[in-house]
């Protein structure tokens, strides 16, 4: 599987989609962090000065979307093309058959393909955040204490599992449909429906559930609903797993009523704490990047390889 | 001798169809065994269940000594198989490609970098190693397939028609190539292809693949007698000038089973050798012989007969 694992890498670091890639991240990380690094004045007002560094990767400015928010966004887009064409690339390049003959099992091909693509999407994330921690200090002119470190940390983990998810489900597309164009496409498509039709959906079917919201109750029972039916999605998981990750503040997804948010204290809560509060989301995002891998796993290992 | 692939009975079926019907066939060791049919007949779905690529619906088969179905890998560290149109990674050089189909079978680095020096070039490839695949005209590639199974040092080769899309010239070359492998490592070589005088002449045995089923095994010219047990004199009989009432006369002739007529003469059948009659014949009418051949059953005339009946 090793001699799988580093050929793949190999071939990711050396494509031109990769570089594509990392100048595209780059770029628009840098550009956040400047962005971001203008209005961080006003939005320290608000959070409490220890966790500025966070603020860095949450404010938006000037309409422009979050780091973390994009990051979210864009990254589906780096899973599904490192993983789009793992097997029906090499279906139609006649390459498999030939690997497949070799003296290997099955499953360390499409193991060491899915690692390489995941170690990949690591080294891609990892670099944004150093390159955020390096503009932040220079930006901020402190260093980010530990509590920050941790949260960022947590973030990436977060995200690489998130990309992986889009990873995996690239893979198996990739699987389903010998043609590298199908495969990408289908992606594509899924990513589209779940990331901006899925939310909508969510929230026409809740309006659909509770007709009238006349009262607050009501009101808060629809949102829930739409959360709930929005959580199909793992950008919604994703979503919501940042924005406590990255806000201490944040005690509680979705909506509350005044009555339940009155008399709590305005003091950040502990990384374990926060933890503890996406802790549902985290696992699902994680089985399901685990489900879609799987069902790859097993369609390839019963799959007649015919030249 | 020892039989290097045995398959007892194997079939395979895909929902309705039946793609190989109870195949039994045996190749010994050190022998080029040609698996030849049209397209569709199976060669294909009995090389990828002997190699453990797909699992047969019932049968067995046996590849130096391993059962593929449930000993995969011990087959494929065995044995070399180039598939039909073998891809390469484009952007890699040969060398590269050839170096990780090594690293695959876990041959250590220092082993295999000269060994696949030794390949290129043994397959005429010795300057063309370290350019990218992309730039290898056809021929090129399929040589570069042939190195490709010899890395691994197999015991067996398996080629899925070796020559396709080659012209008869790079066709002859990759023939000509397996050949004195075979020879000179004592490989035993089983390929298949639907190009029969391509392969007829290196091939110790063959055996015809029609409709998932094999119709024949055997030496080339054992399965001529086979098929043409009792009419194996074919003769074309050549004459100039007005030979009136020749043919009737060469009817009367004992041993002339058949006999249809051709631009210039005929072609007969016979069971026995009839040339001394013929050339009287001829000598008799006052007729000047043009040619009087010998029509071997050749690997094509079994082939035809046996496409006209299945």
């Amino acid at each position: 599987m090793s001699v799988v694992f580093w050929k793949e890498l190999a071939d990711h670091f050396s494509s031109r989609r990769f570089m594509i890639l990392l100048a595209i991240i780059v770029l628009t990380g840098v550009w956040a962090i400047y962005a971001s690094g203008q209005s961080i004045r006003q939005d320290a007002e608000s959070a409490p000065p220890e966790f500025v560094f966070l603020l860095l990767l949450t404010s938006q400015s000037g309409g422009l979307l979050s780091l973390a928010t994009f990051l979210g966004l864009l990254g589906p887009l780096v899973g599904i093309m490192l993983g789009f064409d793992a097997i029906s690339g090499e279906y139609a390049r006649g390459t498999l058959s030939r690997v497949l003959s070799q003296p290997i099992y099955r499953d360390s091909l499409i193991n060491g393909k899915f690692l390489a693509g995941l170690a990949t999407v690591a080294v891609l994330w990892a670099s944004v955040l150093l390159l955020v921690l390096g503009l932040g200090v220079t930006l901020v002119g402190f260093p980010p204490n530990a509590e920050e470190l941790w949260r960022m940390l947590v973030f990436t983990i977060v995200g690489i599992f998130y990309v992986g998810f889009w990873l995996a489900l690239a893979l198996l597309f990739s699987l389903l449909f010998q043609r590298t164009v199908t495969a990408a496409l289908g992606s594509l498509a899924l990513w589209l429906f779940l990331t901006i039709f899925t939310p909508l959906i969510a929230q026409i079917a809740a309006a659909f559930i509770i007709a009238d919201p006349s009262t607050p109750e009501a009101m808060v029972r629809q949102v829930d609903i739409a959360n709930m039916i929005s959580r199909i999605s793992p950008s919604a998981l994703y979503g919501e797993t940042v924005q406590v990750m990255l806000n201490p503040l944040a005690r509680g997804l979705g909506a509350a009523l005044p009555e339940q948010t009155q008399g709590i204290l305005l003091t950040p809560l502990a990384l374990s704490q926060s933890l503890l509060l996406v802790l549902p989301q985290l696992t699902t995002l994680i089985a399901l990047a685990a489900v879609c891998f799987a069902i790859s796993y097993i369609k390839f290992m019963r799959a007649e390889i015919r030249a | 001798m020892s039989a290097v692939v045995e398959t007892l009975s194997l079939t395979k079926r895909y929902r309705d169809l039946v793609a190989v019907n109870d195949l039994n066939l045996s190749v010994e060791e050190g022998e080029i065994f040609g698996f030849l049919g049209p397209n569709g007949a199976g060669k294909t779905t009995t090389i990828l269940m002997l190699l453990g690529l797909t699992e047969p619906a019932s049968g067995q088969a046996k590849v130096c000594g391993f059962d593929p179905t449930h000993r995969p890998l011990e087959v494929k560290k065995r044995v070399g198989y180039l598939p039909e149109n073998p891809g390469f990674y484009d952007d890699l050089s040969g060398r590269e490609n050839l170096f990780y189909i090594a690293r695959l079978n876990r041959i250590p680095a220092a082993e295999a970098r000269p060994r696949i020096t030794r390949l290129l070039e043994q397959i005429g490839l010795g300057d063309d190693g370290d350019r990218a695949v992309r730039e290898y005209s056809r021929g090129m590639k399929q040589r570069l397939g042939i190195a490709e199974v010899l890395v691994k040092e197999p015991q067996a080769l398996i080629l899925d028609e070796p020559t396709l899309g080659l012209d008869p010239d790079g066709a002859a070359r990759i023939l000509e190539l397996i050949t004195g492998l075979s020879r000179e490592r004592g490989l035993t070589v089983l390929l298949s292809s639907h190009m029969l005088h391509q392969v007829q002449q290196m091939c110790h045995r063959v055996g015809i693949i029609v409709k998932g089923k094999l119709i024949a095994q055997g030496e080339v010219n054992q399965l001529g007698s086979a098929i043409f047990k009792e009419r194996q004199w074919n003769f074309l009989l050549e004459v100039a000038g007005q030979p009136n009432g020749l043919e009737s006369e060469l009817r009367a002739v004992q041993g002339v089973a058949e006999i249809a007529p051709r631009t210039h003469g005929w072609f007969l059948r016979c069971n026995r050798d009839v040339r001394p009659e013929l050339l009287s014949l001829v000598s008799k009418k006052g007729l000047s012989l043009l040619q009087l051949r010998s029509e071997d059953a050749t690997l094509e005339d079994i082939y035809l007969k046996y496409f006209r009946e299945a």
